[in-house]
């Protein structure tokens, strides 16, 4: 490519760059004004706002709810993903297909319309207005990506280690405890931080089905940027930001370690 | 081997060593048998409590949300007397005296007022102010009724003389109704069972559909065109520019969407950055309305959805040689020719992926739009929203879900007889 074409592709990129995580950088100071408003200059510094989201109500009771719906559901879709996914790897399934477009499903309906359907199932059945009606909901968008995850990494695994296993006379699910899951154990572990950020994140379903008892933290944002906006919302928005940072950390390192144990595999 | 077995069998002298052999074989293909089966069981029964999972909280869910776009039960709940009365009635005078009768007789035998109420709400989709002659009429007859009935309601309203209003109660009295899917492209059920455009007034959702199609359909090109650049810089360049860049395009992908929407309500509104520098720059005069219409509806969602657009191309990318291009160029081809007939073709799989993706996801948003967008920039996603929370109306709310779903699951179906489902969604 010519010197000059790249030279303006590394400055679009630049540009493009700023887009991108330019506007999480900006609202940062903000948080810290000790004025109302949201807006440049900034009038002095203050931790108001900061204090202000760790009153219990309504920001803390908010991240409570969230983080239980978010480990339930990760619990849920975790479990029963992992599982599916080595039903899946064994080969020879009738109706693969089949059952795949099954499982991949809630990824593929948009948000809104599982979200009237939950609504519209979950009145009939009592679960509206409840943890365990939206840490079901939660768990039942996200499996798929638990799923994926985890598929991806087992494409990886030598099925030979365990039939080794097997053969030094270990029980099938002894065999599965120490040598599938530490060998398939970054790819769950991505695929359970990304059923655990999905529900952490997740405002649709939560808007149709949680009831003033189960109000997350996304849904509190929501309403807060609805009716009125003010930096406290900005100031749980960069305790989500930092949040957000460690877990992608997470998941490099997640997945750090299973290109490790690849190569190990691969020995 | 069946061949092999019948020369054993002329060879007579070695008959019992066949036999022996047979036996083996058969044994081993009825004990391989019997694995394969034990181990599709095995298969079967670890996906088995996730399948149940998904058909108990996705698949049900979701038909109940089908079920209701064409379920009718209001109207036969409400009023079975007055139905029965008008079995026979042709619909084009006055109904019989008989249905008069009935019609009070069902006001007053209904244990529940609220069943009468929602048979009012149900009639006044099909005619306005259906809901509040029902109620006027239900409130008078339960007081006291009047013989003959007949009179009594034409006193309350004239309305009831009108053979329209008992057309449509007729009409309800089936079980399952077609209207709510026709009102979400616009048609009416017309007189003698055909159908007809809705008055240009109520028309509301072709064009809401036309929209949210358009939207995605721009924000999927914007999306390419900016992701596209940045994609190959991130494959060609290598080092640590492409870790920095590949760190820009995930960092939005794991924070929260609302976080990022609430950083462009911020950045864009009158006194927000943007306005600041572009006056600062002497670029405008006066502020710019940025946020809260389509302007700004664009720019954050091409911003949320650049991820979905940037990895797929990545991975596609990240597979073709440069030995392609440099055999190209040392053929002779400029950069141009390189690019269009050599470099873009091996990128399609990747720009396929990624459109169908961005486009999708963007065609069922509801978050950012209902936020960032002005009133005339809602999709129709926001509109079954809206019909389930606010106006209670299920039966709209289910249709225009029916209809956001037709659409998303043709351009799967379309795509994935190319591409294959697995692959988009990276299962194969």
């Amino acid at each position: 490519m010519p010197v000059a074409l790249r030279r303006v592709q590394i400055a679009f990129c630049c540009l493009a760059m700023v887009f991108l995580i330019g506007p999480t950088l900006v609202i940062i100071p903000i948080s810290f004004s000790s004025a109302n408003f949201l807006s440049y200059p900034l009038p002095g510094f203050s931790l108001q706002w900061y204090e202000k989201i760790l009153q219990p109500q309504p920001w803390m009771s908010a991240l409570l709810n969230s983080l239980i719906i978010g480990v339930g559901a990760t619990l849920v879709s975790t479990v029963l993903g992992t599982l599916a996914a080595l039903g899946m790897s064994r080969g020879r399934l009738p109706a693969r297909s089949m059952i795949l477009a099954v499982v991949i499903s809630p990824m593929i309906v948009p948000v809104v319309i599982s979200g009237v359907g939950m609504y519209f199932f979950f009145a009939r059945l009592g679960l509206v207005a409840s943890f365990l009606g939206l840490v079901l909901a939660h768990a039942v968008l996200a499996v798929p990506f638990v799923l994926i995850t985890v598929t991806a990494t087992l494409k990886n695994f030598d099925m030979n280690l365990v039939r080794a296993a097997a053969s030094l006379g270990a029980s099938p699910f002894h065999a599965f405890r120490t040598v599938t899951l530490p060998l398939i154990a970054p790819g769950v572990i991505s695929g359970a931080l990304f059923a655990f950020v999905f529900s952490f994140d997740e405002v649709v379903v939560a808007l149709f089905i949680s009831g003033p008892g189960q109000r997350t933290l996304p849904r509190q944002m929501f309403d807060g940027l609805r009716d009125n906006i003010d930096p406290s919302i900005l100031a749980m928005s960069t305790l989500l930001v930092i949040i957000s940072i460690v877990l992608m950390g997470g998941g490099a390192l997640a997945q750090k370690r299973a290109a490790a144990n690849r190569s190990i595999a691969n020995l | 081997m069946a061949r092999a077995m019948t020369s054993d069998v002329l060879l007579r002298p070695r008959a019992g060593a066949a036999d022996g052999q047979q036996g083996r074989v058969s044994a081993l293909a009825t004990g391989f048998r019997a694995d394969r089966r034990r181990q599709t069981i095995v298969s079967l029964v670890l996906i088995g409590p996730l399948v149940a999972f998904i058909v108990f909280a996705f698949v049900l869910p979701l038909g109940t949300m089908l079920f209701h776009a064409i379920n009718n039960p209001e109207v036969r709940n409400a009023l079975p007397m007055t139905l029965a009365s008008l079995e026979g009635w042709d619909g084009a005078d006055t109904p019989p005296e008989a249905a008069f009768e009935a019609l009070a007789a069902d006001i007053r035998a209904a244990a529940d007022p609220k069943v009468l109420a929602e048979a009012g709400r149900r009639l006044n989709y099909e005619i306005t102010g259906f809901r509040s002659l029902l109620a006027k009429t239900v409130r008078t007859v339960r007081k006291a009724l009047v013989e003959p009935a007949r009179a009594q309601l034409l006193a309350i309203d004239g309305n009831w003389d009108k053979p329209a209003y008992w057309r449509v109660i007729q009409r309800n009295g089936a079980p399952l109704t077609a209207f709510y899917l026709l009102s979400a492209v616009d048609l009416r059920p017309g007189e003698n069972g055909g159908v007809q455009m809705a008055p240009p007034e109520e028309r509301l959702f072709l064009s809401t559909l036309m929209r949210t199609l358009t939207i995605s359909a721009l924000v999927t090109v914007i999306c390419l065109f900016v992701a596209y650049p940045v994609a190959n810089a991130i494959v060609a360049i290598g080092g640590r520019f492409s870790a920095i860049m590949l760190a820009c395009v995930l960092l939005p992908f794991w924070t929260s969407l609302l976080v990022r929407t609430s950083a462009w309500i911020v950045i864009l509104q009158k006194e927000g950055v943007v306005n600041r520098l572009l006056q600062a720059l002497n670029i405008t005069d006066a502020p710019l309305e940025l946020v809260f219409n389509r302007t700004g509806l664009y720019i954050a969602m091409v911003h949320i959805l650049l991820p979905f657009m940037v990895l797929p191309l990545v991975s596609v990318m990240k597979g073709i040689s440069p030995s392609y291009v440099k055999a190209s160029a040392s053929l002779g081809a400029g950069p141009v020719t390189t690019f269009l007939r050599v470099y873009l073709p091996l990128t399609l799989p990747g720009v396929g992926a990624g459109c169908l993706l961005t486009f999708i996801i963007s065609a069922g948003y509801y978050v950012t739009p209902t936020l960032v967008g002005g009133a005339s920039d809602q999709m129709l996603s926001y509109f079954v929203a809206f019909y389930a929370n606010t106006t209670i109306n299920w039966g709209m709310s289910a249709a225009l879900g029916v209809l956001l779903l037709a659409c998303i699951l043709a351009l799967y179906g379309i795509v994935g007889r190319i591409v294959g489902i697995g692959r988009i969604v990276g299962m194969e």
